[in-house]
């Protein structure tokens, strides 16, 4: 299964399948949008490689690599 | 949706929210101008807003609730929007309209929070605000049949240009005419029959008023805040009837707690179909550009670097110079009213107590304002976001997170705007320890400290030809010793009184905007305010108790016989004091290499001192008798019964009382050890008279009491200590408890002990090695 850290590029898209997990981390992945269905674009990562900045619905978010491997994704 | 006026013309109040970064607070001032009464829900760190404006002869109060991105609670902080909306909250009310603000240019995200407000059923108007940033985006949203969609008012506004403002006062005076709304099914029908059952079971078991969207919360959020405070009413009961209902749901395809979302975000996407469009290629904005730079793994960190130093660099440059004004206003004042009024205890309560108390929270003043206009700004134009994006990395090693980084950076001028600055952080254990560690970190108050010690002490030894030399090494490392020993005492609140798993940083990086003067000035202004008015009248009352105890029990007779003298002689010898200052500024202003000149203007101040030499003796013996007074006085006893106490490090009593004295601003030391030395109280840390004091006072049986160890001992015990009332007054602000100022006193003074035992200690063994 791909996740979110195995978008590599700039630019590099992905189709959300699904936030893996119950807990309060999952539940704030998703209501900021990330829900089955929904496309996500990696737009760059931070000095240090960590955090990492996406694209979805239309705004700009970054999230950790620690939550990133928990967004399930099919690579476009 | 009828629009009837309501008959009743009372008030009409109407709660504000939105996700951050919508423009809400620009929204808010635009409706109600800048006067708004500011406090705190009770129990909780929650920042209560209300203001009030007149439209079409009906009385609008305004709630500001805190951004959100979701209306679902999970702790207590997050409670108060909700049961502010359910008018469940006493000092608010019942709330007759919901303003909901989204961000135009970001719709789908933001109708997520739009559609957990409608579920609230209350008369709601959908503000669609930055209307401008969408149109140039390319998108387009036909607002009317939104409105249609929704059943409620929709209003494309552009805030910060006050444009279309009176549109949503309209929407709000109509809204107000109707009773409720129904809200859109969003979720299966066999979820709203849990939820009715529920309500039912709650009326059974004696709570017949739980509305029906708390039902709902307690039923979505697993260990929510709903769920864990009705747990603890029914604590037999109702975890059995959550679960079955779960159970129940989940037996229907509704897994609880991802099909929130996932339905929300269903019922969004089909309510826009037909209103909103985008373009297929999102087009690159300037934000987009901009922020390929100041993301930029090398040249962020660097645009970073130079915001950051540009700040420090601008408040020494502009706040430094308000503070000394500041202090020489104080003592002009001092003087002046002092000139009016006859020695007694009355004159030193004045000047002593009562001026200098509020001299001390003026003094602060510049440096706040400065601070927190910065970070307003930093905030306003969205950048204080990609601050915390840079730095998360780097704080995630001491258990903290980005957005830490701007109030600890903030805290190496002065701890008070960092601590305020905390607000951004939403995770309240992140928020607490940053908040703890903050007066770790070294502000401009410990700076006299370090250089009367450092000055009058340390050799100054330079290596590289001046390059490099020993006081600056020291001043670098006192600078970074509190910063260092934050990063382990942070860790181990993390691990101890903040225990929990790591919070998400799932973090919007709102696009670039010009910062608006007007919500940036008010910020500064509304924190300025509450520093003065909470925060001041504490600090005024410690710096008054310090005053009392260095000032009675003693007899202060014959002090004030002396001053009276003193008065009188200076009027005396007015002209030869005139002459003495001019002389002593040409001498000043004269340069190294005019040796002539300088004896010439040396031979002058000496012809002068017979006629100055009996106002100097009076002086002298009315700083001894001052001295006399400090020792004898509630304060002085303390210091000497304390000295046991303080002996391990090194100190004799005059330090100990030094220290008691600096409680309320750790700068006080250096005019306490003016007093006890008897050069008066009117000293700085630049003083040489006081260094030679220093240098020249000795233990009973004749050893000097300040060594390099001794020196140093005092310096790490500054460093870590915790005196500066403000910083006390601030914590217990906005954590809302005296708890956290107390913890923050114990922890830190114990630092501060631990610390120059410690530097004491070894630094005596190594001399004697």
């Amino acid at each position: 299964m791909k996740t979110l850290n195995d978008l590599r590029q700039p630019g590099q898209r992905g189709e959300i399948l699904d936030v893996t997990g119950d807990d309060a981390v999952a539940v704030r992945l998703m209501e900021m949008g990330l829900t089955e269905g929904a496309e996500i674009e990696l737009v760059g990562f931070a000095p240090l490689g960590d955090p990492i900045e996406f694209l979805i619905r239309g705004y700009r978010l970054s999230l950790r690599k620690a939550e990133a491997a928990r967004v399930a994704i099919e690579v476009l | 949706m009828t629009s009837a006026p309501s008959p009743t013309a009372g008030p009409i109040t109407v709660a504000v929210i939105g996700n951050p970064n919508t423009g809400k607070s620009t929204l808010f001032t635009a409706l109600t101008g800048i006067h708004s009464r500011i406090g705190n829900y009770p129990g909780v760190t929650v920042e209560k807003k209300i203001a009030k404006f007149q439209f079409n002869d009906r009385e609008i109060r305004l709630v500001d609730l805190p951004g959100t991105y979701s209306l679902s609670p999970r702790s207590l902080d997050e409670m108060v929007s909700v049961e502010v909306l359910l008018g469940r909250q006493a000092e608010v009310g019942k709330i007759d309209v919901v303003v909901c603000i989204a961000d135009a240019s970001n719709l789908e995200r933001n109708l997520y929070l739009t559609s957990q407000i409608l579920d609230l059923g209350l008369p709601t108007v959908l503000v669609l605000n930055m209307w401008d940033v969408a149109v140039s985006r390319g998108v387009t949203i036909e607002a009317e049949a939104l409105s249609k969609k929704l059943g409620i008012r929709v209003v494309p506004c552009e805030a910060h240009r006050h444009r279309q403002i009176d549109d949503v006062k309209r929407a709000i005076l109509s809204a107000a005419g109707q009773s409720v709304i129904s809200p859109p099914r969003v979720f299966p029908p066999e979820f709203y029959e849990e939820g009715l059952r529920l309500q039912s079971i709650l009326k059974g078991w004696g709570d017949p008023d739980v509305p029906f969207y708390v039902a709902e919360r307690m039923l979505l959020d697993v260990g929510g805040q709903v769920e864990t405070s009705f747990t603890a009413r029914f604590p037999a009961q109702l975890p059995d009837e959550l679960n079955c209902a779960r159970e129940r749901l989940k037996a229907n395809g509704f897994r609880v707690p991802s099909a929130e979302a996932k339905a929300r975000y269903a019922w969004v996407r089909e309510t826009l179909t037909g209103v909103l469009t985008t373009p297929a290629e999102r087009p690159a904005t300037r934000s987009d550009r901009l922020d390929q730079w100041l993301t930029h793994r090398t040249w962020g960190l660097l645009a970073f670097a130079f915001i950051m130093f540009a700040v420090f660099q601008s408040i020494s440059t502009f706040a430094s110079p308000l503070m000394s004004y500041c202090e020489m206003g104080q003592q002009a004042v001092g003087e002046f009213v002092g000139s009016w009024m006859a020695p007694g205890p009355f004159r030193s309560l004045v000047v002593d107590g009562v001026i200098a108390g509020v001299g001390g929270i003026l003094i602060f003043l510049p440096q706040i304002c400065f601070l927190f206009l910065f970070i307003a700004l930093l905030e306003d134009c969205g950048y204080m976001a990609r601050a915390a994006f840079l730095m998360d990395k780097l704080m995630t090693k001491v258990g903290l997170s980005g957005k830490s980084f701007v109030p600890l950076m903030s805290s190496f001028a002065c701890a008070i705007p960092g601590i305020m600055a905390t607000r951004t952080i939403e995770n309240r254990r992140d928020r607490m320890v940053t908040i703890l560690v903050a007066p770790l970190m070294s502000c401009s108050a410990r700076f006299p400290v370090y250089t009367l010690m450092i000055v009058a002490f340390i050799p100054n030894i330079k290596w590289l030809s001046g390059w490099i030399s020993l006081h600056g090494i020291l001043f670098f490392g006192m600078t970074f010793l509190g910063a260092a020993i934050a990063i382990p005492i942070a860790w181990l609140f993390k691990k101890t009184l903040f225990r929990g798993e790591t919070p998400p940083f799932v973090m919007e990086l709102p696009g670039y905007k010009w910062p608006s003067p007007h919500i940036v000035l008010n910020r500064v202004y509304d924190r300025a305010r509450a520093f003065v008015a909470r925060a001041g009248t504490l600090i005024f009352a410690t710096s008054i108790l310090i005053w009392a105890a260095s000032y009675f029990p003693a007899d202060h007779s014959r002090q004030y016989q002396i001053e009276d003298q003193i008065d009188q002689m200076r009027a005396t010898v007015q002209s030869e004091l005139s002459q003495q200052a001019e002389l002593e500024a040409a001498q000043k202003a004269l340069p190294e290499s005019d040796a002539a000149e300088r004896t010439v203007l040396d031979q002058k101040l000496a012809d002068l001192q017979p006629r100055l030499e009996p106002l100097n003796k009076l002086i002298e013996e009315k700083n001894a008798i001052s001295e006399h007074l400090l020792e004898t006085s509630y304060l002085g006893r303390v210091g000497k019964t304390i000295e046991p106490v303080v002996k391990p490090l090194g100190w004799d009593w005059r330090i100990g009382v030094g220290v008691l004295a600096s409680f309320p601003a750790r700068e006080v030391i250096v005019s306490t050890l003016g007093t006890i030395y008897s050069l008066g109280g009117d000293v700085d840390e630049s003083h040489t008279g006081l260094h030679h004091a220093l240098q020249n006072s000795k233990w009973q049986d004749g050893r000097p009491v300040y060594t390099i160890p001794v020196a140093l001992s005092i310096m790490v015990f500054f460093a870590l200590c915790a005196q500066c009332v403000s910083t006390l007054m601030v914590i217990r602000r906005e954590t809302n408890s005296w708890k956290w100022s107390l913890f923050t006193f114990a922890y830190m003074t114990a630092l501060a002990y631990i610390g120059a035992l410690a530097t004491f200690q070894i630094g005596t063994w190594i001399t004697a090695v």
